[in-house]
């Protein structure tokens, strides 16, 4: 076995309140594709920020041909040869092929220290020749496929002299041929020494292109192997193989009537005929991995996007919200993904962002009337989620994720929902938080609200939920009892691995 | 979850910028008084504050625009289209009432946000796009409407031109009306729905739209307000200054801009108060009015407002930027 290029030992991440990344090793070898294999939130992008200097880790070391490396930007960790292709393409649309290509990196004329174009687009030719691709370097990037760009992004890869190119997920934009020419550019670099750290969540790929695989669960190094020595169930038993060590509330489902009916949901280009029914004080868990479009399907049921076919029955009454705002009024909260981006307004206080979704109940003809009371509210249900700041008047900002989450919480059960759809409300946050959010979950069901829940956290849905929805790449494929499967059966679904019957019925 | 760190009573002072702009005004005060005492004299202050009413009216507007993440460079040319109208109305009508006249510019002014507002809004042009557009639009109007022509002092009447002179309970009409604008956008933007939506669209459309805020209303309303406040400050500016000149209020924008940039409005939206944004207007008529004083030309008085704007630009800047250093830093660990 060759030496390693990379080797890194007892690597450490700590964010506030959470460790992102626990002791982990990673040692990578030139000529050899290595598969980094983990379930959302195992510590993969963690690992990959650090190595492209994004992210500075708390401890541990990191050893490149046998020298000790600490980035501090990007650009160092470029010039050291680490090049990341990122998942969305880090390129400029209006330049051209070449221009992208040499960007940071020009090439001068030595006498006239001009730009020499025509010196760059012979190399970019001779690059693109070298990788048998049939691109003009005159071309704008914006006029280029999406495969096309990762192309480009590689050959940047390869004219910055690359030792290690990490591939993020680069397949998930890809038409199946597309992928075939990837592969074989992924072949030629592994020929030509590099060392590739490839990241995907498809085993089918995995298997057709990675040497040896390391597995990440939960922030920790759990083991490596060689692909060709291992089979699927192994490597699926260490993403998932832990006991359910976290204990959840009990939870006994009383369910009540049937409130919501959908048939054949789809939306183009994102998810296709899911079909489902939920009961007031039931848990449903949504699963599926990143890309399977769990987060469109509730957002299309809330009114935030536009289904392109089926039908929902609220109530036994077709309901087809055309904003928030309507399926507010018809008694559903959506408490969105992203925190930052869509739950808060980061710059308001605390008290403002609780009451915006009740300002209705609080005002009178569009006048807050009722300011004594707007106090009250976002007290009691601030204090019901027992949010830790400094007072409800600081900016949402100031406070730490973990509890910019119970703010957007405390924001929607004042709204009084019939139906509460929780999406990764526990993505990030401090295990004492989590627990929190866990009991917040089983009280509102017990009082009757049905709740959809999704994670990416395998526990968490199989220990909240009373019955799981898999979703694989926009298609459901499988409605389980949380009660009767495994941990096992349901990750074989969401990489689906098992029949598609369903995804194609 | 790291409480805040107390902070001394002077730290707290400094983050708020309302309080910064009382201590700045007070500070710059003290030698303009000395060298001459009767800067401080009840009529000097009477007249500041009567020419600082008008740009008041107009920074209120520009501030809800800016607040929701826009901006309106439009406002010069409204109230040279209205104040064109106004003037042009008393010379051929001398019979009706000033307040008729108000109510006029206001009323062409609505008309005028509501185009900007309906192309930002459901034209989906930025507002610095449409307004650039507008500005020029509005001003050829002027020009069209005027034939070229101006109205002088003796074409019209007594009663329309001492009208922002005229006192009550020893107070300028001019001054009064100032005052109304400035309490009833005050409640706006503190008690009403609108005025909280307003905030939530500045500060982050994707959020308000999850809570189901109706964000073209918002731009669309934000964008009506200062046409209509322009529309007022149009009649009340061809009054005051007994004239209606096609070229009257340009470049206007821009101190309505560095009023709000003054009192620490955030140039990307979401945060703000009126009462920033009137101290910021004070603070550059003080400063404007102090220039002779301090025997410095009225023809550096441009000079000084633009540095004025540059000082307040990078502390806005500044502020910001060490608030987020302090977050990348909790985040990087």
């Amino acid at each position: 076995m060759p030496d390693a290029l990379l080797e890194v030992t007892n690597l450490t991440k700590i964010f506030p309140g959470i460790r992102a990344l626990d002791n982990v090793k990673l040692t990578l070898r030139s000529g050899e594709v290595h598969a980094l294999i983990g379930e959302n939130g195992a510590g993969k992008s963690t690992l990959v920020k650090i190595l492209t200097g994004v992210y500075i880790p708390t401890h541990g070391s990191i050893v490149l041909e046998g020298k000790e490396i600490s980035f501090k930007n990007a650009i160092e960790a470029q010039q050291a040869g680490i090049v990341a292709i990122h998942q969305e393409a880090s390129m400029f649309p209006e330049l051209s092929v070449t221009e992208n290509i040499f960007m940071g990196h020009h090439l001068r004329n030595p006498k006239t220290k001009k730009l020499d174009w025509k010196a760059m687009t012979e190399q970019t030719k001779a690059l693109l020749g070298r990788m048998q691709l049939d691109i003009d370097p005159d071309t704008l990037v914006k006029n280029l496929s999406v495969a096309k760009r990762h192309m480009v992004e590689i050959t940047k890869a390869l004219s910055l002299d690359a030792k290690l190119v990490i591939m993020d997920e680069p397949t998930s934009a890809l038409t199946g041929r597309e992928v075939e020419d990837l592969f074989r550019i992924v072949r030629s670099l592994k020929e030509s020494g590099k060392a590739i750290l490839f990241i995907s969540h498809k085993f089918d790929e995995i298997f057709t292109i990675c040497d040896y695989f390391t597995v990440y669960r939960d922030g920790q190094y759990i083991g490596e192997g060689k692909v060709a020595e291992s089979t699927e169930d192994q490597i699926i038993n260490m993403m998932i193989g832990r006991s359910i060590d976290q204990l959840y509330p009990e939870h006994t489902p009383a369910l009540g009537k049937e409130i919501l009916k959908i048939e054949k949901l789809s939306q183009l280009g994102a998810f296709k005929h899911i079909s489902f029914t939920l009961h007031e004080g039931e848990i449903l868990g949504l699963f599926g991995l990143v890309g399977a479009g769990r987060s469109e399907v509730v957002r299309t049921i809330f009114g935030i996007d536009k289904a392109s076919e089926g039908t929902m029955y609220l109530e036994g009454k077709a309901f087809m919200p055309k904003g928030a705002k309507e399926s507010m009024r018809k008694g559903i909260a959506l408490v969105p993904e992203d925190r930052q981006k869509q739950g808060l307004v980061l710059k308001m206080s605390l008290t403002h962002n609780i009451s915006l979704p009740v300002l209705k109940l609080l005002s009178f003809k569009g006048i807050i009337t009722r300011s004594k009371e707007e106090r009250a509210y976002v007290l009691e249900h601030g204090n019901q989620m027992e949010i830790k700041s400094a007072g409800y008047h600081v900016d949402a900002e100031t406070l730490s994720g973990g509890n910019q989450q119970k703010v957007v919480l405390a924001k929607w059960i004042g709204t009084k929902p019939k139906i509460l759809i929780l999406d990764e409300p526990t993505k990030g946050i401090d295990v004492a938080t989590k627990a929190a959010v866990h009991q917040f979950i089983c009280d509102m069901a017990a009082k009757g609200v049905a709740v959809i829940l999704i994670s990416s956290e395998l526990p968490e849905v199989m220990g909240m939920s009373d019955r799981i929805l898999v979703m694989h790449e926009g298609y459901q494929t499988a409605m389980l009892d949380a009660r009767k499967c495994t941990a096992d059966t349901v990750m074989r679904y969401a990489i689906a691995t098992v029949s598609q019957e369903a995804a194609h019925a | 979850m790291p409480e805040r760190a107390p902070s001394s009573l002077l730290k707290k002072a400094l983050e708020r910028r309302e309080l910064t702009l009382m201590l700045l005004l007070m500070v710059l005060l003290v030698p303009i008084t000395i060298r001459s005492p009767q800067f401080l004299s009840g009529e000097n202050i009477n007249r500041i504050l009567n020419d600082m009413a008008i740009l008041s009216i107009v920074a209120i507007g520009e501030f809800l625009v800016i607040l929701s993440n826009g901006i309106d460079l439009s406002v010069g040319s409204i109230i040279a289209f209205t104040g064109m109208a106004c003037g042009m109305i008393n010379e051929s009508y001398a019979s009706v009432p000033p307040f008729v006249l108000l109510l006029v510019g206001m009323g062409i002014g609505l008309l005028m946000g509501l185009f900007n507002g309906v192309l930002v809004a459901y034209g989906k042009i930025p507002p610095i796009i449409t307004t650039l557009g507008t500005v020029n639009i509005y001003r050829g109007l002027t020009f069209v409407l005027s034939k070229g022509t101006w109205v002088t002092a003796h074409e019209m009447s007594p009663s329309y031109i001492g009208f922002p002179r005229t006192t009550f309970l020893g107070i300028s009409y001019l001054l009064w009306i100032a005052f109304v604008v400035i309490a009833v956008f005050y409640y706006f933007s503190r008690f009403t729905r609108t005025g909280r939506e307003v905030y939530a669209i500045g500060g982050n459309p994707t959020a308000a739209k999850f809570v189901g805020v109706n964000e073209n209303r918002v731009r669309v309303v934000v964008f009506l307000i200062s046409g209509t406040l322009c529309g007022l400050a149009g009649a009340l500016w061809t009054a005051r200054y007994a004239s209606a000149v096609n070229e009257m209020a340009t470049g206007f924008e821009m101190q309505a801009v560095a009023a709000c940039v003054l009192g620490g409005v955030n140039f990307s939206g979401g945060a703000g108060g009126i009462i920033g944004v009137v101290l910021g207007t004070l603070f550059l008529g003080v400063v404007t009015n102090a220039l002779p004083v301090v025997y410095l030309s009225v023809f550096w008085q441009t000079f000084v407002q633009g540095l004025i704007i540059l000082v307040a630009l990078a502390l806005n800047t500044l502020s910001d930027q060490r608030k987020s250093a302090k977050l990348l830093a909790q985040r990087r660990g």
